[in-house]
């Protein structure tokens, strides 16, 4: 059950995600981005983290991409025009590709620590053990993350403000 | 029994019961909004207007579903897909009574039992906007879009404040699983004031339960804060261009949040099934005393009716010994660990509903400005300021 749901959402967020590229309207791709936030909610909680997975779903399905839509809508953002095929384009492209996703591959399980094997619903990361590791254990990081987002507001309104 | 049977007997149960609700929402909102106006309301259909929802539901499915010419048309089919689906899943964590045992069989009206069931109804209601913002956008009608716009900024600011409303009964009783937050409110301060979370011990949460109810409000685009549908400005706002069971599914999504969030505000707030005073006093009496009283009152009317309509003659006697008989029930020892406490969630949340409907007879619209002002120099801070003295208080109080 927990392997044929995890092949099931993993499925759809690959789809998703490879959507997200290939639409070239951008309320699609911002559909499909939520698409992807949604099924990597449900391989959270494969995994445990029933917690992780609620907020996935608030803050980034439920609020950021809610702001994505809104600014698409805003600005009425009409879809890309597609550019004309070329052969030798993507026979040059494909090949290179493969190639990276190769390397990629071959670097990342080389230098990657060796870990266990990832198993269903291993994680006790319920809402209490979240709060305490935030709030013990990463608590500078947890502050340095939070005035990050604040400096970057302020980025945001003073870009926003024709004249202070 | 069998689990899977039960809860498959049981998802029928809600669904049917939760569609039956919303159908009649409608009915009574009519209703209470024409005797608010001083107007009689729906009459053709059925006695008082009782079928009405019936006709209303034949008339939307016989109707043509149209789609625009110019509109997105799988957008334009997703969104009140999405509307509906997300707004009838959200019930599912919503716990109606304690669990009892009836018939050698262990169980609880209300489907699950999630251990994050109120981060689980935040994640629905976030996602809930969806529906609005890309029905409005995929109609391709500026006053759908609009709609949708205004929808969708006022959903994400009105979030917040009730969030943090939602947040502080949570930090007196320490859990986000709605079954174990209704059975802390239990009992009694000086054995007659209820434990709820309005009236909790080291700070009373009755700030916290009008800002979720205003947010509430807001969230479920209802008057005083229906800009996303203000018909004198945007026609009917983003649900401009929707005919047909489309349109319906946008309706239903609208009462099925209404209920639902009515439904969370008694958990949260007012202590879920139990009742308003102790038993000792009475309170399972009175379902019986109020059953007994309507169906008394339709039969008197019955024999003397200020104005004779033609089916009233019949249909309220009928009626009456309906409710008479039904008054009984509740005092059948098997049934009344299930009966009492439903009632009473269902008379609060019943309750609520009404100031819902109450509410839009009563108050103008807001200006869009004067919205979005309330919202974040006023709502948003208040509540942040009942969070941090909860959060003081029960920091103190250890």
């Amino acid at each position: 059950m927990d392997v044929l749901l995890f092949l099931i959402f993993a499925a759809i967020a690959v789809g998703c995600a490879l959507n997200l590229v290939l639409q070239t309207h951008p309320i699609s791709s911002a559909l499909s981005l939520i698409g992807v936030m949604g099924s990597l909610a449900v391989l959270y909680l494969l995994l445990g983290g029933e917690f992780l997975a609620a907020v996935q779903l608030i803050v980034y399905a439920g609020a950021i991409m809610v702001l994505f839509v809104f600014v698409i809508m805003l600005l009425n953002a009409g879809g890309e025009k597609k550019p004309s095929k070329k052969v030798l384009r993507t026979a040059v492209a494909l090949p290179l590709l493969f190639t990276l996703a190769g390397v990629a591959a071959y670097v990342l399980a080389s230098q990657a620590p060796r870990t266990e094997t990832v198993k269903f619903g291993a994680y006790v990361a319920g809402p209490y053990e979240v709060g305490k590791a935030l709030f013990t254990t990463w608590l500078l990081p947890f502050e340095v993350t939070s005035i990050l987002i604040l400096i970057a507001i302020l980025g945001a309104v003073v870009l926003a403000r024709k004249e202070i | 029994m069998n689990f899977y049977l039960l809860t498959l007997i049981k998802m029928a149960l809600t669904a049917l019961v939760l569609l039956t609700c919303c159908a009649y929402a409608v009915w009574v909102e009519r209703k209470v909004l024409a005797h608010i106006q001083l107007r009689p309301g729906p009459y053709r259909v059925g006695p008082h207007g009782l079928l009405q929802p019936l006709a209303d539901l034949i008339k939307l499915l016989t109707k043509e579903g149209i789609v625009p010419s110019y509109a997105n048309p799988f957008f334009y089919l997703l969104a009140p897909f999405l509307a509906v689906a997300l707004a009838l899943t959200a019930i599912v964590v919503i716990p109606f009574t304690p669990e009892f045992e009836l018939f050698g069989v262990r169980t609880a009206i209300g489907l699950t039992d999630l251990n994050i069931g109120i981060l689980f109804l935040l994640a629905l209601s976030s996602l809930g906007v969806y529906g609005i913002a890309i029905g409005g956008w995929a109609s391709n009608n500026k006053y759908s879009l609009m709609g949708s716009l205004r929808s969708s900024a006022q959903m994400v600011s009105y979030e917040l404040p009730l969030a943090m409303a939602i947040v502080s009964p949570l930090l007196l009783v320490n859990t986000l699983n709605l079954r174990e937050i209704v059975e802390l409110q239990n009992g009694f301060h000086f054995g007659l004031l209820p434990k709820w979370n309005v009236f909790a011990s080291p700070v009373p949460q009755a700030l916290g339960f009008v800002i979720f109810l205003i947010a509430a409000f807001a969230e479920t685009n209802r008057v005083p804060f229906d800009l996303p549908e203000a018909e004198s400005e945007l026609v009917a706002g983003f649900h401009t261009e929707y005919s047909s069971m489309m349109f319906a599914s946008f309706f239903m999504a609208e009462y099925a949040n209404i209920i639902t969030i009515c439904c969370v505000a008694t958990v949260l707030f007012l202590g879920g099934w139990h009742p308003l005073w102790p038993a000792e006093y009475g309170s399972d009496l009175v379902p019986v005393v109020l059953l007994a009283a309507a169906g008394l009152m339709l039969l008197f009317h019955a024999a003397q009716a200020a104005r004779r309509r033609k089916w009233d003659r019949f249909t309220f006697p009928v009626f009456g010994v309906l409710l008479l008989g039904l008054a009984p029930v509740f005092l059948i020892p098997v049934l009344k660990p299930v009966l009492i406490p439903f009632f009473w969630f269902v008379a609060k949340a019943g309750f609520l509903v009404f100031v819902f409907i109450w509410i839009r007879g009563t108050l103008p619209r807001y200006r869009y400005d004067q919205l979005m002002r309330f919202a974040w120099t006023f709502l948003f801070p208040l509540s942040l300021a009942n969070l941090l003295v909860t959060g003081l208080v029960v920091a103190l109080a250890g």
